[in-house]
């Protein structure tokens, strides 16, 4: 038995091998969910590649060899970069709020010269690796301590403070809830849990007055949407229309009329899932779910498979991450949540939820390569 | 494995395995929404889709054409050229309008309504920018076309009336539906529709009218037509085929000239109206174009009406022509005989009143026939005390008189005959005998329709038929009888011989050198009419402008001149026409009304069917004549 440092890799396979190593299978999920992404926004622009099916593959390309250098990168590497780059994200996401691009409404950018980041983006991972390497350390018995939850709790609320001041109602749920499925998978008590929600009820009312008209208005409308069919409802209408007239089997790809014709809106982004069920029914809608379930299938195996905790947290956090962009995205296109402006991951255009999502996804595929890595939880403890 | 590395292990499983459960949950409600979008209220939202993307556009049919009884087209759709402009495509709007105004010259008001238009419409709706071009400004308009991006020309329809003034009372014309005339046929949601507002247009107007078609296109979301989904063309409006003969029509409408007359001309066996004129009367294209206000002044404020057909809504004292009437009912009671004479002095006593023969001196001893041919006002008189005034009217009562005749065109008046119910009902007094002489010379309370007057005389000479008159022969192709007609005519209850005496009385008002319309006869006997003369007064002639002296009717001022009338009818062989003139203020019926009779039954006559072939079975008789010679 060797005695091997917190940080510090027993034996390095090589890249090679490491290739080998990946999932095929969730690889090949990612590739057929892209796939139907990229027919939705060709049959989006009438059957043309331009404007956005050509961009969104090229996108992609880029982001799946991040998505492999990603995996490729130790787990140990990541564990011992997250407070680094939870930090940096963290500043980034000051700097903008500060002194930011203010663009259209909720939209904030960095410009990377070919590419934009949104910080808020990239903090839906720093946090979740913030927090596994912070669990990553607990026992069971420290996370019934209060004391102990400060810090993680802290870690949460900065970037969620400043993203709701942006405002942006669907990231500062994501980051809200994908933390607390890490705070729940280490162990918290479910005390903390309820004690939080009362106390997130009792400030509803508060900050009920600092939201945004355009947001009171939203929730006003997802309320009832039929009040305002014209106006602020006409999202929420045209989309439960859309989707409704599509019935079981759709109206064929590229023949649903509500998208074609403009009554949907966004439809190549947000609304997406919509088109997709007015062309292919109930079924190409329950497909594609289904394709999802097995995605977050995988990333549970995954984060249950790991032998170190760091991964098993992080793999949860990540997993719940991409559940909450697909199930915020479908329920709030079907009408059962407010639009919040969330993206269906891997299908919808744009370049920053795609970079983000791979990422995650090369985080997952990180740690399943790096599996068997074994870390110890103190610095001082090394492997056992 | 230390310890707590177990515990946690086994906590975080445990764990994860409630979260995955949250996870199914929380998407099998996502499932469970679309089921109920997607499958349960499919229906429902699919029927919002179409209603989104679906606009129905209704498309006018044309209206259908009126002809006369020859088929020339009295009333037709003329296309009509209008100017467009998409403004989304005609680049700078300006420029565009100055290379138009070359053309149509454009106002400074005609500007600013189209600006105005463009601020507020979609820059994809077309805007007219002018009406009823000429064919010659069409023209320059599409040479010009390439400097003219985004304008149009579209064609729309609009009634035309052939022959203008002559069928103005017979046709009516079409205007924009008023808020009464507003129902359920979509059609009239259309702007700028024409429905009927008076004449054969009026009544037949549902006919007429057709039934809207209608485009089903697909819009998107901004309203813009994608394609065209279906359409149904509906059905074009039924054509109407009149009675009138056009030729007839514009001959009387001639001859009545400038006066202020109305003539009606029937086919005495079968009700068919073949001529209806009213004068003046007005252009209905006017109405189509828009008339000025100074010009609809100028046809209300005309005393001669120009807008009211008076040989339907005239109503007249119908003066002696109403003795025909009084010689039928004494012969039909049985009390009078034709042959018994009346020594006509000039005058009657009737208590302490007098009443005058319109001959000073008298007729002297008349027969019926004769009285009837010089119009012997005593022999009347004497003739109305016998039998009594109900007699009277009830014989006025069959021949169609004091009721409205169900004549097919709108604003039909009933005129009046009095009896002493009707008096007792009306002003609380009984009859007064004086009344009865008044009624039997056709004076008093007595009102009657030119179109009346023709009905009578047809019932007189058709040998008692009740022809109910008409002007419409046909609607659509294979179409229904004119309204209200029955299918076959009924008796109106009254002898032949009572008639055929009353006949050759009115052959003998033409034709005897006594009678009152003698210079009036027509010679050629196959064409020879006979007929009734009339002057009914306007005013009750004083005693003390008798005494004075009754000044001549051209020395009285117009609207208190006497009205003339002329009933008539032709060939005498075999009544087959008959015709009423009523000149307003035109004086003396036979100077002024017997002559436009006369001519009008010549030419009737002789644009007759019947006639024309007799001619050309002469021609033909004349030329195997020849041959043969």
């Amino acid at each position: 038995m060797i005695n091997v440092r917190f940080g510090e890799t027993t034996n390095t396979p090589s890249l090679v091998e490491k290739l080998g190593n990946m999932s095929w299978g969730l690889l090949a999920l990612t590739v057929i969910i892209a796939c139907i992404g990229l027919g939705m926004l060709y049959s989006a622009a009438d059957g043309n590649l331009e404007p956005w099916a050509s961009r969104q593959f090229i996108r992609f390309m880029v982001g799946f060899l991040i998505l492999v250098a990603i995996a490729l990168v130790n787990i140990r590497i990541w564990m011992r970069w997250a407070y680094f780059l939870y930090g940096v994200t963290l500043v980034t996401l000051f700097a903008v709020e500060t002194y930011g691009f203010i663009g259209m409404g909720a939209q904030r950018w960095i410009s990377l010269g070919w590419f934009q980041i949104q910080p808020s983006e990239l903090m839906k991972i720093a946090l979740i690796l913030a927090l596994a390497r912070y669990f990553h350390r607990t026992i069971l018995e420290d996370t019934r301590r209060p004391v102990i939850l400060i810090a993680p709790v802290l870690m949460v609320m900065a970037p969620t403070i400043m993203v709701l001041r942006q405002p942006d109602l669907g990231t500062a749920a994501m980051l809200v809830i994908g933390a607390a499925a890490v705070f729940f998978v280490s162990g918290v008590a479910i005390r903390y849990f309820l004690f939080a929600g009362i106390l997130a009820a009792s400030v509803i009312p508060l900050a009920w007055q600092f939201l945004r008209e355009y947001q009171k208005e939203r929730i006003l409308t997802f309320i009832n949407p039929e009040a305002d069919p014209l106006g602020a409802g006409y999202h929420i209408l045209q989309s439960k229309i859309a989707l409704g007239s599509g019935g079981l089997f759709g109206r064929g790809f590229m023949h649903g009329t509500q998208s074609h014709l403009n009554f949907l809106p966004e439809h190549q982004t947000d609304f997406i899932f919509t088109m997709l069920a007015e062309e292919l029914g109930l079924i190409g809608a329950l497909g594609l779910i289904t394709l999802y379930i097995f995605l977050f299938g995988y990333g549970f195996a995954i984060a249950l498979r790991s032998r170190n905790h760091f991964g098993r947290l992080l793999g949860i956090g990540l997993t719940t991450t991409l559940f909450l962009y697909v199930f915020i995205n479908i329920a709030m296109v079907a009408g059962l949540v407010p639009v919040v402006g969330v993206p269906l991951p891997l299908v919808s255009y744009g370049g920053t939820a795609m970079m983000t999502v791979l990422a995650s996804l090369g985080l997952l595929m990180s740690i399943y390569v790096h599996r068997d890595e074994q870390i110890g939880r103190l610095r001082s403890e090394g492997l056992n | 494995m230390q310890q707590y590395e177990l515990v946690r292990s086994k906590s975080f499983s445990r764990r994860v395995a409630v979260l995955g459960g949250m996870k199914i949950f929380l998407l099998s409600l996502v499932g469970g929404q679309l089921y109920n979008l997607q499958i349960r209220k499919s229906d429902k939202y699919r029927t919002k889709a179409d209603e989104n993307r679906i606009n129905i556009r209704l498309l006018a049919p044309p209206r259908g054409r009126i002809f006369d009884r020859w088929g020339q087209p009295v009333a037709q759709n003329k296309q009509n050229y209008r100017l467009v402009l998409v403004p989304e495509q005609a680049g700078d709007i300006m420029t565009v309008l100055q290379t138009l105004s070359k053309t149509v010259p454009l106002v400074e008001a005609d500007h600013e309504r189209i600006m105005e238009e463009i601020r507020h419409r979609r820059s994809f709706i077309p805007i007219t920018v002018r009406e009823h071009l000429s064919w010659s400004q069409v023209a320059e308009i599409e040479f010009d076309a390439p400097y003219l991006p985004g304008v149009s020309i579209e064609t729309g329809e609009i009634r035309q009336y052939p022959f203008g003034a002559t069928f103005a009372h017979v046709i009516g014309y079409v205007g924009l539906a008023t808020t009464e005339e507003i129902t359920n046929d979509p059609l009239l949601q259309l702007p700028g529709f024409s429905v009927g507002k008076n004449g054969v247009e009026k009544t037949y107007d549902s006919e007429l009218r057709g039934r809207a078609g209608n485009v089903h296109v697909e819009v998107n979301a901004h309203g813009r037509i994608i394609r065209e989904l279906d359409r149904d063309e509906g059905r074009a409006g039924d054509d109407v085929t009149l009675t009138i003969d056009a030729g007839i029509q514009e001959y009387t409408a001639a001859r009545l000239g400038a006066e202020s007359a109305s003539a009606a001309v029937l086919n005495v066996k079968t009700g068919e109206c073949v001529s209806i004129v009213s004068t003046p009367s007005f252009d209905p294209n006017s109405f189509i174009q828009g008339l000025t206000k100074r010009q609809w002044g100028e046809l209300v404020n005309n005393h001669r009406a120009p807008l009211i057909n008076k040989a339907i809504a005239g109503q007249y004292p119908p003066g002696s022509v109403f003795k025909l009437i009084v010689a039928l009912a004494a012969l039909e009671s049985g009390l009078v005989d034709h042959k018994q004479r009346v020594n006509c002095v000039g005058h009657v006593q009737l208590g302490n009143r007098t009443f005058h023969c319109w001959r000073r001196g008298g007729h002297g001893s008349v027969s019926m026939i004769a009285a009837i041919a010089q119009s012997c006002v005593v022999y009347f008189y004497d003739l109305a005390l016998k039998i009594g005034v109900e007699r009277i009217t009830d014989a006025a009562v069959r021949l169609g008189l004091g009721e409205v005749s169900g004549f097919d065109l709108p604003g039909e008046q009933d005129g009046l005959v009095p009896t002493p119910d009707w008096k007792l009902a009306n002003y609380d007094e009984p009859w007064q005998k004086g009344e009865t002489l008044n009624t039997a010379i056709g004076q008093g309370y007595l009102l009657v329709t030119p179109l009346q007057l023709a009905v009578m005389t047809a019932r007189l000479v058709n040998g008692g038929i009740a022809v109910i008159p008409h002007l419409t022969k046909h609607v659509g192709e294979f179409g229904p009888a004119p309204k209200n007609l029955p299918y076959t005519y009924s008796e109106i209850g009254l002898g032949k011989e009572s008639l055929s005496i009353i006949k050759r009385g009115m052959e003998h008002v033409v034709n005897n050198t006594k009678g009152t319309a003698y210079k009036a006869r027509i010679e050629e006997p196959r064409f020879a009419m006979g007929g009734k003369t009339g002057t009914s007064q306007v005013r009750g002639i004083s005693i003390r402008e008798r005494e004075a002296g009754v000044k001549k009717n051209e020395e009285r001022p117009w609207v208190e001149r006497d009205h003339a009338l002329f009933v008539g009818y032709a060939p005498i062989s075999d009544p087959t026409y008959a015709a009423a003139v009523i000149v307003e203020h035109g004086g003396s019926g036979s100077k002024m009304a017997a002559p436009m009779v006369h001519d009008i039954l010549l030419e009737a006559q002789k644009r007759d069917p019947v006639s024309r072939v007799s001619l050309y079975q002469r021609m033909r008789r004349a030329k195997k004549e020849d041959q043969l010679g």
